[in-house]
């Protein structure tokens, strides 16, 4: 069984946002809503690091823990989804969630939220037919046998996707290359290539 | 390296030096081979200086800056108007607060409390009158207070319950009904609560100006406690137009009850640019408060109806029986006992004031 994951290493991200607009593109989402986000630190000075991030398909996922209908569950792929009919915008997941995943679409009257959206790892959501799916979640291109377009298209590879195994190894290889071992996180301790799914209870 | 061997041709300029050149070129390649061999051997055994070509990265201080939430000057986040940081530490520990501590506690709290009335009720009962009723009525809730009164409580209870299925509802409903009726069901609970709340606030507010007087403490109040109400020892304990214990109550709600719908208030209106830490916030106090304002309030009503008799048709009817007066407020009792009027002339008095009010001919 897969266990899929992101990882964006970030000594190879350019910021291009290449990542974003493939999302928007093959997910078609509403706008206002961005479901990828690059975040610079130390935008313009000589140590400026980026890092694209989205939800992580936690394994012990916040989101799930709090939302209050119940409505997240996860895929034998380890894939975060979210039923749209249940959901009532409470905004709980987003209140719990590390990376500001969960997004709201327009506000209604008094600044109610709408239904949340977030990142599905390109893994649709439950629906009863393929419009309905694409209509509400957007593409559903694991059930196609393919990965998220955001990491497909990323121009240095900087955004990885895939079972957690392999992009483990893949990571672990460049960073072997580089030849030091936090080769993306520098002094990160928390960041080790063992490490890439973001575990709650760890508080990593 | 790269640069001195793209050089090296450039450096040779006759025909008759080829064999040199080649000679050259030859021991360049193996140079750099060998160079960039050791050059990967070297990488590996001094991080260091592998480090000192690479990004420059981040470092421990910044990513504690990170962690802590903080996001500089120099911060920036392609998503349109976003003010989030890179991690959300807090959210983690907003859900250990919520899912570890206030749900299952406020479950206890309120369970406890209908345990506890429960057996109270079983095994002491019912506080009857002591003295047969007087017949004779007294008037104590005008019907502007009345109306009030019933308005709060019965928004209080709408918000308790579609409040208690937020929290609750998932792990007895969604099993119990199946999804579509448990969507239904959550998402109704939520537009209610959202958009009662802000009218209960409004009005608990008003009911709180109109009872201020009534409820100011006074001395004979710290008897009352001390006398647990009258439950401890003998004879009646003072008490003017409101006793110690619903002094109590009252004080209870203009504190955590103002607190539950300031709370509430920024859980309901997101759009204000409050962040994610601050709603966090808000989500404790406002369930840690209402579920404790949950617990009290069913002591609250089962004092008002089943645990005293005589309570409960002062805020229907508006008059309480003298009896009643006498062995619950005697302080007030004695203020306004002249003004005692029997069953008879209240009724007298409604048939006329009907009448009065029946519908007056018009011509127009
Ligand atoms: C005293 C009466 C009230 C009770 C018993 C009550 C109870 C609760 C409870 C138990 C929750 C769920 C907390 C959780 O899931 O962690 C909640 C949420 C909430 N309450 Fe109240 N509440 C009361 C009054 C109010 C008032 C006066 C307001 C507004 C002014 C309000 C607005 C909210 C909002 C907005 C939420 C978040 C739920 C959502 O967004 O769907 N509540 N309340
Ligand atoms: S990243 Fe956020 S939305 Fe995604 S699984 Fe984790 S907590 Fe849920
Ligand atoms: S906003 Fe929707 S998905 Fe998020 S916690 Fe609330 S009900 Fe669940």
């Amino acid at each position: 069984m897969a266990q899929m994951k992101f990882m964006c290493d970030a000594e190879r991200c350019i910021e291009c946002n290449g990542c974003v607009t493939a999302c928007k593109n093959a997910n078609d989402v509403e706008w206002g809503i961005q479901r990828r986000r690059v975040v610079t630190l130390n935008d313009g000075e000589a140590d400026e690091m980026s890092i694209s991030v989205a939800c992580m398909h936690c394994d012990d996922a916040p989101c799930m823990a709090v939302c209050p209908t119940d409505c997240f569950y996860k895929t034998d792929d380890g894939i975060v989804l979210h039923d749209k009919d249940l959901c009532i915008g409470c905004g709980y997941c987003l209140y719990a969630c590390p990376f500001g995943a969960p997004q709201f679409p327009q506000q209604d009257a008094f600044g109610e939220r709408g239904k949340m959206d977030k990142c599905t790892f390109c893994a649709g959501g439950p629906a009863e037919s393929k419009e309905e799916e694409y209509e509400k979640y957007g593409a559903n291109r694991i059930a196609e046998g393919k990965l998220p377009l955001c990491a497909e298209m990323c121009s240095t590879k900087a955004l990885l996707a895939g079972d957690a195994q392999d992009v483990a190894d893949i990571f672990r290889q460049r960073v072997v290359h580089r030849g030091h071992e936090d080769g993306a996180w520098s002094n990160n301790p928390q960041a080790s290539a063992d490490n890439l799914a973001y575990d709650a209870a760890r508080k990593g | 390296m790269n640069q001195l061997t793209a050089q090296a041709p450039g450096g040779v300029p006759h025909l008759r030096y080829w064999q040199g050149v080649w000679r050259w070129l030859l021991l360049a390649f193996a140079l750099v081979l060998s160079l960039g061999i050791t050059q990967v051997a070297h990488a590996q055994a001094d991080p260091d200086r592998e480090m000192s070509t690479a990004a420059p990265g981040i470092d421990a201080d910044q990513w504690r800056q990170v962690r802590s939430g903080e996001t500089g000057p120099n911060y920036r986040d392609s998503r349109y108007e976003s003010n989030y940081n890179l991690i959300n530490s807090s959210g983690e520990t907003w859900r250990q607060w919520r899912n570890r501590w206030v749900s299952p506690f406020g479950l206890i709290v309120i369970g406890g409390m209908i345990g506890i009335i429960t057996l109270f009720y079983l095994i002491i009962g019912r506080k009857h009158l002591e003295e047969p009723r007087s017949g004779r009525k007294l008037f104590r809730w005008p019907l502007f207070m009345r109306a009030l009164h019933w308005s709060v409580a019965s928004l209080f209870i709408v918000l308790a319950l579609t409040g208690l299925n937020l929290l609750f509802g998932k792990f007895v409903f969604r099993g119990l009904f199946g999804d579509a009726f448990w969507g239904w069901m959550v998402s109704s609970s939520k537009v209610l609560h959202n958009y009662l709340g802000p009218i209960f606030g409004v009005l608990l507010i008003v009911l709180l100006v109109s009872l201020i007087k009534d409820n100011m403490p006074k001395k004979h109040d710290l008897e009352w406690f001390k006398k647990g109400g009258g439950l401890v020892g003998k004879g009646h304990v003072d008490a003017g137009f409101a006793n110690g214990g619903e002094k109590a109550w009252y004080w209870l709600l203009a504190t955590v009850g103002l607190l539950v719908v300031a709370s509430g208030f920024v859980l309901d209106f997101p759009n204000f640019g409050q962040g994610r830490d601050t709603m966090q916030w808000a989500n404790i106090v406002h369930a840690v408060g209402a579920l404790g304002l949950t617990a009290v309030s069913i002591g609250h009503i089962y004092i008002g109806t089943l645990g005293t008799e005589g309570s409960l048709e002062g805020m229907t009817t508006g008059y309480v029986d003298e009896t009643w007066a006498k062995e619950h407020h005697n302080l007030w009792y004695e203020e306004v006992k002249d003004q005692a009027v029997s069953e008879q002339e209240l009724a007298d008095r409604k048939a006329s004031k009907d009448a009065g009010e029946s519908p007056a001919p018009r011509s127009s």
